[in-house]
């Protein structure tokens, strides 16, 4: 019996790395680009394109390595049409992120729509023998697909940039001054389409850990506002990727609560369950956001406002 | 080399120009991808754009369509002039529906002629209900209006979607996740025989009549205004930001609760899992084509609600999925964003010349 209860409390950890992985890449992704003082709100899209260049990719090839590469251009190729709106011919970063999600929503629709019902192979944890094998430990430890760890890598490598290297530094001050960093001669346009075009690879990443591991399959709009929550995590984290970890994780946590709630024998409607993610979203965005200063002094000053070198 | 110089002054004829070319732009990049599908792009295009409108229901049709899309235009377009940035006209649009639905199905089978004076305010009230809550949290927590409106459309989908499968679902619907059918009195007259445009495209032209007048002829509107465009300058005359935050939200979820109404008590006639094709979202396309002028949306709400049954001519005709219509909306606001850098600044073909 008792067992049974650490199995089950193990399959839920496993979850929540499942539900909190993609929330990853996305956050870290958005991160990245508002640091460099843009904000997309195109994540939902980006995602969305990522989700279903991915899977259509891997039903081709069948390789995940494939489909994962194929869903960080296809997220890139689009953050690319929203860099050279905002970048180039300077329009509303507001407006322009909202055009890149319905866009991205509509795109992925219309090329997926031959994909829906298409069974494909999810991807395998990786099981190291022996290591795996322990009790408790070892398939908390070593239990998940090779995406979870990439997530935690990606997170290290990204605070270590922002932090210590000196492209990082340049990066954020585009983000805090890009008059200040043009005027020193850094080329404030070219970091910025670079910075957005990782956001975008990221979150086509983050989409197909949806579309390949998640759940493997593809259906429209699949990704279900999980961008719009990524955003929020961005705020949450305060602009620091450890903290954007941790928000996923926790929010991980409150998916995977939704799905085993109802297996632990509570009566509630599924359409109510479902309503956590969003509703803690909300809550978390209060909290953080009800001291002012606090976002102030750690938002990128530049954040949403447009640059031109001679104006 | 194409460079862009900055204009001395806004252009007041490319202010009315970038929708035109926007949707000349949305045409032949249209036409290439319905000929990269290897359809016949002209052909496509007047399956798109032409049949659907060629005879007198398909016209409406059209205005049925344009009804959701310009009531929610309108009332956006007010918040985004203010810099607030309501997205979730979806969520305020389902709420109003939710509100005046309930009414209509717990009174089925009343005849009183009161139940859709009561249903339009309640509808209206439930929007508004709806679209206070990111209003509260922003003027209260600095909550960003963004995540938190776009937050609470799913919840309303999702509460939409309990009660049709609990609370409101048909007892006698053989399990459907439907509601009741309304009665007679909680439906809204019909315009034409033989049509589905209710009396709500009328008052969605009073609608946009008023919010002209507000916008261009009142203290507040000008105040909206003012805020928009230069915090600062607001923030010297006393103008109250939290007023301008509060009074955006009001009007953009009234009338989005107004337009989910209409819906359910125009061609849908009971609650369903699925009230509105986006008709929130797409809004706020409208509501930038319109140049976020009432006058200029009701022209825009007409030709984006064409992408709906352009969408569905074509999914008939081609066998197309429905989604080319949500393609062919991106493509629009895209185009449109792009083509109003046009306002500021004029294109220049050549290298920069020297100051003189």
């Amino acid at each position: 019996m008792i067992g049974f209860e650490v199995e089950t409390i193990i399959a839920i950890l496993l979850g929540v790395a499942r539900g909190a992985t993609p929330l990853v890449f996305a956050a870290i992704g958005e991160l990245i680009t508002e640091k460099a003082g843009v904000l997309n709100l195109g994540v939902e899209g980006m995602m969305l394109v990522g989700a279903v260049g991915g899977f259509i990719a891997v039903v081709a090839t069948g390789s995940p390595t494939v489909g994962f590469i194929a869903a960080m251009l296809a997220g890139a190729l689009l953050s690319a049409l929203f860099a050279v709106l905002v970048l180039f011919l300077h329009t509303n970063q507001v407006a322009s992120g909202l055009a890149l999600t319905i866009f991205g929503v509509g795109v992925s629709a219309f090329f997926g729509l031959k994909y829906i019902g298409t069974p494909i192979k999810g991807l395998q944890a990786i099981d190291i023998p022996g290591l795996s094998d322990i009790p408790i430990v070892g398939p908390l430890l070593f239990g998940h697909d090779i995406m979870v760890y990439a997530a935690f890598v990606l997170v290290a490598v990204t605070a270590w940039f922002l932090n210590k290297s000196r492209w990082g530094m340049i990066l954020r001050a585009v983000g805090e001054s890009h008059h200040a960093a043009h005027a020193i001669g850094y080329p404030v346009v070219l970091i910025r389409f670079c910075a957005i075009l990782f956001g975008g690879a990221m979150c086509g990443l983050a989409g197909a850990y949806i579309s390949l591991i998640y759940t493997p399959m593809w259906a429209e709009n699949m990704t279900a506002g999980r961008g719009w929550i990524a955003l929020a995590l961005v705020v949450f984290a305060t602009w620091k990727p450890g903290r954007a970890l941790i928000g996923a994780y926790l929010f991980g946590g409150v998916t995977i609560l939704q799905l085993n709630v109802q297996s632990l024998g509570l009566d509630v409607s599924g359409h109510l369950m479902n309503m956590l993610p969003y509703i803690a979203t909300i809550l978390v965005l209060v909290l953080i956001s009800r001291d002012e200063t606090k976002i102030r002094l750690n938002a990128p000053a530049c954040l949403g406002k447009p640059f031109r070198a001679d104006g | 080399m194409i460079r862009f110089e900055p204009r001395l002054a806004p252009s007041r004829v490319m202010v009315y120009g970038a929708p035109i070319l926007a949707v000349c732009f949305t045409l032949v990049a249209g036409a290439m991808l319905f000929s990269a599908l290897g359809y016949d792009p002209l052909n496509s295009l007047y399956l798109f754009f032409i049949q659907p409108i060629s005879d007198s229901y398909g016209l409406t049709e059209l205005f049925l369509k344009a009804t959701p899309l310009t009531l929610c235009a309108v009332g956006l377009a007010v918040g985004f002039r203010g810099n607030v940035w309501n997205i979730g006209a979806e969520g305020q649009l389902t709420m109003g529906a939710i509100v005046s639905g309930a009414i209509a199905v717990t009174w089925y089978d009343s005849t009183s002629m009161f139940l859709l004076p009561i249903m339009i305010i309640a509808g209206v009230l439930g929007g508004m209900a709806w679209a206070a809550i990111p209003a509260f949290l922003k003027t209260r927590f600095h909550a960003n209006e963004i995540l938190t409106s776009l937050m609470l459309t799913y919840v309303a989908t999702l509460f939409l979607g309990y009660l049709v499968n609990g609370p409101l679902r048909n007892p006698e619907g053989f399990n459907f996740p439907e509601s009741r059918m309304f009665g007679d009195a909680a439906l809204l007259p019909l315009l034409f025989d033989e049509s589905r445009l209710h009396i709500g495209a009328l008052i969605t032209l009073f609608v946009v009549l008023l919010g002209w007048f507000i916008m261009s002829r009142t203290l507040i509107g000008f105040q909206v205004k003012v805020v928009g465009l230069t915090p600062l300058a607001a923030n010297y005359a006393g103008f109250n930001p939290k007023k301008v935050i509060w009074m955006s939200l009001m009007l953009g979820g009234g009338l989005a609760g107004l337009a989910g109404m209409f819906e359910v008590a125009g061609p849908i006639g009971q609650l369903q899992p699925v009230i509105s094709p986006g008709y929130g979202f797409t809004a706020i396309i409208v509501a930038f084509l319109g140049r976020l002028h009432p006058i200029g949306i009701l022209l825009a709400g007409t030709l984006v609600a064409l992408s709906y049954l352009g969408g569905e001519t074509v999914q008939m005709e081609l066998s197309l999925p429905l989604a080319v219509t949500g393609v062919f909306q991106g493509m629009l606001l895209f185009f449109l964003l792009a083509c109003d850098v046009l306002i500021n600044y004029r294109v220049v073909l050549g290298f920069k010349r020297k100051a003189a």
